[in-house]
């Protein structure tokens, strides 16, 4: 018998069982729609955070409390305030380039309205270090932080909250029992669904948060290289100048594109993880059909008997349930990669998590689901080939 | 058929020889289904084999149909032992050379009456308007060449058989085996069914080997076996 016989024969069975075939397949097809959902959400997060660390702009350096090992959780800074300057002095070809902050949360309020807003404590050259721009009024200055006035920045979201409708430039916020001048406001960002939202942050100058949360500590410091090419003699620059007074494993100086090896690679496991809890219910898909494929041989026991009487051979009888199996979880895969797709496109669209159907995600999920239905298939369609004639004709 | 070997040209269609057949159902339950069984088929020859239920009758004609092996002795078709034979060449055989008629017809009842009788033609190659020409050929010549599209539940127990008559007749075998073609239906259909299978063997040169209750149908034929207890009692030639 030919393949295309072979598949005709197959097509023709699972007719026959039209609602029986539907709902084995709705098995397979919820198997490859998690996959390819699940897998796009994981891609499209691993794009989202390393887009939005590289959102920060270009040859970035970041210098980092502790070893720069990143699995070890976050590590107690020993950063003051003096070493963001001993870090801009050592920077070859003029000093401006590097910036240090501490983050804090703090409720924020002004004018009966409140909420609870990320402090950034900064130094001047914050904002242009990490690529923000002033939409309104001005930035924090020099002297701001030399004095540690009490003057601040709000991100568009803060702005919008605590002063609806209104220009907040000249009014007050509180921090605490603090009060603060806002002196400008930020360009909009807008939302990411993961990390901070840089929109909902309230800028102050880092001597006034450091008085704000009773600590002066820094918590990490910024440096922007002036190009690709700069980055190195940067990273040892201000490598050395902290060398004096802190010890090795108190600080590392790692570039962008290091953190988002790392950050990628993290999440590129975690993406693979989600495709193998979804591979799970894949496999579940593939055990319903072989189970389908079982009771169907069994009812089929005559109809096996009768074809092998008339001239069937065992790999026909084989191939023909073969490639009912292989029909069945086929047919899963193409219509759950079709929903799984428009699943991740709604997600994309309506949730705040992104998504992103990747090509290998596709490829995966048709070739497990064929190789489920082969695998699953092959018991089922050994035992219909192996059935002996006589025995299969006298089955009731 | 094998027309290179003169020895094996001459041998007759079918012979058994001191064909035995032991069902083993348990450890010490043993059924002597056949207990050295001898005969040949001619070609074109009409056999019937009669005998009382449980003789073996059934036994013996899957044995001649190559759907089973002996447990000892031999069935050769050609003088080729079947024994000696692999899958393929199984399939082969009961493909080319053997046509099934059965007492329960086995159609299969999601399949019109045309596919039915396409269904052995699925297993050897020719294309599929072939195939059609053919079975609505022999769906004609047993009278149903206005039920082509019915399927079994919508035709009677004359027609189902007739249909699996035309089934058996498609590809042009040079054997039919019929186990009780007539047994599931009434006095005057049977007749029809067995008039039409006489019909065949004496128009196409068919060897017809048939089992059967009636007297009338037995003595039809030109040769008469008689089983009992899985032994041959007697052989008659008319
Ligand atoms: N598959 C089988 N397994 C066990 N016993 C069988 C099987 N087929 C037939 N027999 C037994 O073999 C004997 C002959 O059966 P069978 O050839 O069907 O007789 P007949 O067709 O003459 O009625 C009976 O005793 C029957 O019970
Ligand atoms: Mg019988």
């Amino acid at each position: 018998m030919s393949l295309r016989e072979s598949l005709r024969v197959a097509m023709q069975a699972l007719r026959a069982n039209r609602l029986r075939s539907a709902l084995t397949t709705l098995g397979v097809l919820i198997g490859v729609l998690s996959v390819v959902l699940l897998v796009a959400i994981g891609q499209g997060a691993r794009s989202e955070i390393t887009g939005a660390i590289e959102g920060l702009g270009s040859n970035l350096l970041f210098v980092l409390p502790g070893d720069g090992d990143f699995g070890g959780g976050p590590q107690r800074s020993s950063f003051v305030a003096d070493d963001i300057e001993r870090v801009d002095r050592s920077l070859p070809g003029g000093e401006g380039r590097a910036a240090g902050y501490v983050i804090g949360a703090e409720a924020v309020q002004a004018e009966g309205n409140r909420f609870n807003a990320t402090v950034f404590g900064i130094t001047e050259n914050y904002l242009g270090v990490v690529d923000r721009t002033i939409a309104r009024g001005q930035s924090l200055s020099r002297s701001d932080v030399a004095t540690g006035r009490r003057v601040a920045v709000l991100g568009a979201s803060s702005a919008e909250t605590l002063f609806p409708g209104q220009d907040p430039i000249g009014r007050t916020v509180s921090l605490g029992a603090i009060r603060y001048r806002v002196v400008g406001v930020l360009e909009r960002v807008g939302t990411t669904a993961f990390g901070p939202d840089v929109d909902r942050q309230v800028l102050i100058p880092i001597s006034a948060a450091q008085r704000l949360f009773g600590s002066t500590r820094v918590d990490a410091i910024f440096v922007r290289a002036e190009s690709t090419v700069g980055i190195e003699a940067d990273r040892e620059a201000a490598r050395s100048a902290l060398a004096e007074r802190l010890e090795e494993d108190e600080f590392s100086v790692v570039s962008q594109d290091e953190i988002i090896g790392v950050v990628g690679d993290i999440l590129q496991i975690l993406t693979w993880v989600l495709a193998a809890i979804a591979g799970i219910s894949l496999l579940v898909g593939g055990v319903g059909v072989s189970n389908i494929m079982l009771v169907s041989v069994s009812e089929r026991t005559r109809e096996i008997g009768l074809r092998k009487a008339l001239g069937a051979r065992t790999r026909d009888i084989t191939r023909q349930f073969l490639f009912e199996a292989v029909a069945l979880t086929g047919l899963g895969g193409v219509v759950g990669l079709a929903l799984g797709i428009g699943a991740a496109e709604l997600v994309a669209a309506f949730a705040p998590v992104p998504a992103e159907v990747t090509w290998w995600s596709i490829a995966l999920a048709l070739g497990v689901s064929v190789l489920v239905g082969l695998v699953f298939g092959v018991l089922p369609a050994r035992r219909a080939g192996q059935l002996d004639p006589v025995t299969a004709l006298r089955h009731e | 058929m094998s027309g290179q070997d003169p020895a094996v040209d001459d041998a007759p269609l079918l012979t058994a020889d001191d064909v035995t057949r032991v069902y083993t159902l348990g450890r010490d339950n043993e059924v002597h289904a056949l207990r050295g069984v001898s005969f040949t088929v001619d070609r074109g020859e009409h056999v019937a084999i009669v005998g009382s239920s449980g003789s073996g009758k059934s036994t013996l004609l899957n044995l001649l149909g190559a759907l089973d092996r002996p447990t000892s002795g031999h069935v050769r078709y050609h003088g080729r032992d079947v024994r000696d034979m692999d899958d393929a060449e199984l399939a082969r055989l009961r493909n080319g050379s053997i046509g099934f008629v059965f007492q329960s017809f086995q159609l299969l009842p999601r399949l019109t009456a045309l596919d039915n009788v396409i269904l052995p033609l699925v297993y050897r190659s020719s294309s599929p308007r072939e195939r059609r020409e053919r079975a609505t050929a022999a769906l004609e010549q047993v009278g149903l060449a206005d039920r082509i599209t019915h399927r079994p539940g919508e035709l009677s127990g004359g027609q189902q058989q007739r249909v699996a008559i035309a089934r058996a007749l498609v590809t042009e075998p040079a054997l039919l085996l019929a186990d009780e073609p007539t047994g599931n239906l009434d006095t005057r259909t049977g007749e029809e069914i067995m008039t039409l299978l006489e019909e065949l063997h004496r128009d196409r040169g068919t060897a017809l080997v048939v089992i059967t209750h009636e007297a009338e149908v037995a003595a039809r034929a030109a040769r008469r076996i008689e089983l009992r207890d899985g032994r041959i009692v007697t052989e008659v030639a008319a």
